[in-house]
């Protein structure tokens, strides 16, 4: 055997090993722990009613998020890479403001702005409606931290692809919304899939700043990361393992769709790359 | 359909793109818009089209004022340099686009579509293609779809921005042959884009030339290349040689006053730049005629069917002549020699006093 080779295979060896130790044996153990009662355990661990209710939060909360998230994400995006205009460095910089800033500063941010004492927390107190420690906070604090996940996936395409196929839409007689579900969006699909796939992730996986948020009102306001954390603070290890495991087969299914849309799309670019 | 612009100023930022221009399109017409890359032929077309707002200025379509219309309510056909066929889309669905976006009580009904799109592809030769995606295709090829699909919504003007631009030489050559003949078919208002003077020259029933900007000179083919306007027609419609020359006492004279110039000459006594085109220039061994002066051989490069000979005049300005290959063959011209060089049509630009 070559040196070469030697310090090929060493290199191999010690990235896998480094993912075996840190990704594939954390994984196995989630899944193991939760099992460890057996299977029984695990689905009365799902059946309870906490934890249905932690689930339904998710899902509500993600359903409400990446929609917003994905219509703004194509507005910046289509703003960002279509026109030229002032302060556009600026509102791109914004953009990735949840990116460099702690979850638990997003979130404490919604407390000051609606909590008690906070900016709009006695015009809402007086008016009876309930954001902080509730639905509402919970899926704001959710769209702060995904704001940048469908915009940022966007705006490198939109701008490598110009605006001629537009502006030859609209020389063809075509309506602004024409070009945009006709040119526009079919050309970004997959790279909006993607974007959207990311921030559905990050919506139902983030913990910091709803963590903040929520007020940890059990069957009310705890997501599953909540309830994860919940369970596991009360030894409750196999409740706390089978919750985590939904989320953990929620990582492999955004990894496999990521995958999928990666190999879809670079299809695509291909086909559109090839020498004229 | 008659184009007529007038007046119109469009800046990007300090960059002045247009400045004051005027121009008309005549009904029916082919005209070729030819100006160096920055001369602002692509912003004047872009407005024409209604994809670029004039800063000031007007374009009237038959006499009515559109410069307020949006690129979609002026009915024309606009061909992008790079084609901008949309890549999600077969060739048939490209071409079809504009009549399957028209509002629900002006669109055709399906087979009529399908009817229609199917004659334009093979009005363009590209029928065959029908199913495959643009990045299958040529660019000679895609140049004809982009044309099909322009086409289809039956405009009254047809815009080509560098429509042989990014075509290799051949396939251009044929292409803008094809181009003047479907033109010739249909007589739709058509104006073009382009750097190249041969094309325009070739292809079109009336040149505009375009510098910094404004319109230099309007006119045939032959009027601009035969009758220049300016040093700048002169000079961008094919190579030139150029002289600094004087005008005293009703002559034209050059080479340090040594050599006259045959024909009349302004009274106004000032310097004048006298150009020739290099193949207006006859090389012979011995004088000849009354206007001629020598020149020493420095290379000779064979060029397709010509000769290019580049000499050094007895007074040190170097100069280009063309000859054709027989010619080249009987002088025997051998670097270093001494020649005489014989001037048979040049173009005086005078400034008086000066």
């Amino acid at each position: 055997m070559s040196r070469h080779r030697l310090v090929r295979v060493a290199l191999t060896a010690a990235a896998l090993a480094f993912l075996g130790l840190f990704l594939a044996l954390p994984l196995a153990a989630v899944f193991a722990k939760a099992l460890e009662r057996g299977a029984g355990a695990y689905a009365d661990a799902l059946r309870d009613p906490d934890a249905r209710a932690a689930v339904r939060l998710t899902l509500a909360t993600a359903a409400v998020a990446v929609p917003l998230n994905t219509l703004f994400g194509l507005c910046a995006a289509w703003a960002a890479a279509k026109f030229e205009f002032r302060g556009k460095r600026l509102l791109m910089t914004c953009m990735d403001l949840p990116f460099s800033v702690s979850p638990v500063v997003s979130g404490l941010l919604f407390v000051l702005l609606f909590g008690a004492r906070g900016l709009f927390g006695p015009y809402l107190a007086a008016h009876g409606v309930k954001v902080l420690y509730a639905f509402p906070a919970i899926v704001l604090a959710t769209l702060f931290v995904t704001v940048p996940f469908v915009a940022r996936e966007l705006i490198p395409l939109m701008e490598a692809q110009g605006t001629e196929e537009e502006e030859a839409a609209v020389t063809l007689g075509a309506s602004g919304w024409q070009t945009l579900w006709r040119v526009t969006l079919p050309n970004v699909k997959w790279g909006l899939l993607y974007g959207v796939i990311l921030c559905n992730a990050r919506a139902m996986g983030e913990f910091g700043a709803v963590s903040v948020v929520s007020g940890h009102i059990r069957g009310q306001t705890t997501t599953l990361p909540l309830h994860v954390e919940i369970l596991y603070n009360e030894y409750q290890p196999v409740a706390a393992f089978a919750a985590a495991s939904l989320l953990a087969l929620l990582a492999l299914v955004t990894l496999a769709l990521k995958a999928l849309v990666e190999w879809k799309s670079g299809e695509t670019a291909r086909a559109t790359r090839r020498p004229a | 359909m008659n184009i007529e612009v007038r007046g119109v100023t469009k800046a990007f930022g300090g960059f002045v793109a247009l400045r004051d221009l005027s121009l008309t399109v005549p009904s029916g017409e082919l005209v070729a818009l030819l100006g160096p890359s920055g001369s602002g032929k692509t912003t004047l077309l872009r407005v024409i089209a209604g994809l670029a707002a004039p800063d000031a200025g007007q374009v009237l379509f038959d006499g009515r004022d559109t410069t307020a219309r949006s690129a979609r309510d002026r009915r024309i056909g606009f061909v992008f340099q790079h084609y901008a066929l949309f890549k999600h889309m077969s060739v048939f669905e490209n071409v079809a686009f504009g009549l399957r976006v028209r509002p629900r009580d002006r669109r055709l009904p399906e087979a009529a579509i399908r009817e229609k799109v199917t004659a334009l592809l093979r009005l363009v030769q590209v029928d065959w293609l029908a199913d495959r995606r643009p990045s299958e295709l040529s660019g000679g090829q895609r140049q004809r779809v982009a044309l099909a699909r322009a086409l289809a919504v039956e405009p009254s003007v047809l815009l080509l921005d560098e429509p042989f631009g990014s075509l290799d030489a051949k396939v251009r050559l044929e292409l803008r042959r094809w181009l003047r003949r479907l033109h010739d078919e249909m007589h739709i208002t058509s104006a073009f884009v382009t750097h190249d003077q041969d094309e325009a020259l070739e292809v079109a029933d009336r040149v505009v030339v375009l510098n910094e900007g404004r319109v230099e000179q309007t006119g045939t083919p032959e009027e601009v290349y035969d009758h220049p306007a300016t040093p700048f027609v002169y000079q961008f419609l094919g190579s030139v040689n150029l002289f600094r020359g004087r005008i005293e006492a009703g002559r034209t004279l050059i080479g340090d006053g040594a050599v006259a110039l045959p024909g009349p000459a302004p009274a106004a006594a000032g310097s004048a730049a006298v150009y020739v085109r290099p193949h207006l220039l006859e090389i012979h061994r011995h004088p000849e005629g009354e206007s001629h002066f020598k020149a020493v051989v420095g290379r000779l490069v064979p060029s397709g069917a010509v000769v290019r000979v580049e000499l050094t005049t007895e007074w040190g300005e170097s100069v280009q002549v063309e000859a054709s290959r027989e010619r080249a063959r009987s002088l025997e011209l051998r670097t270093g020699e001494e020649v005489f060089l014989v001037p048979h049509d040049v173009k005086v630009f005078h400034h008086p006093g000066r």
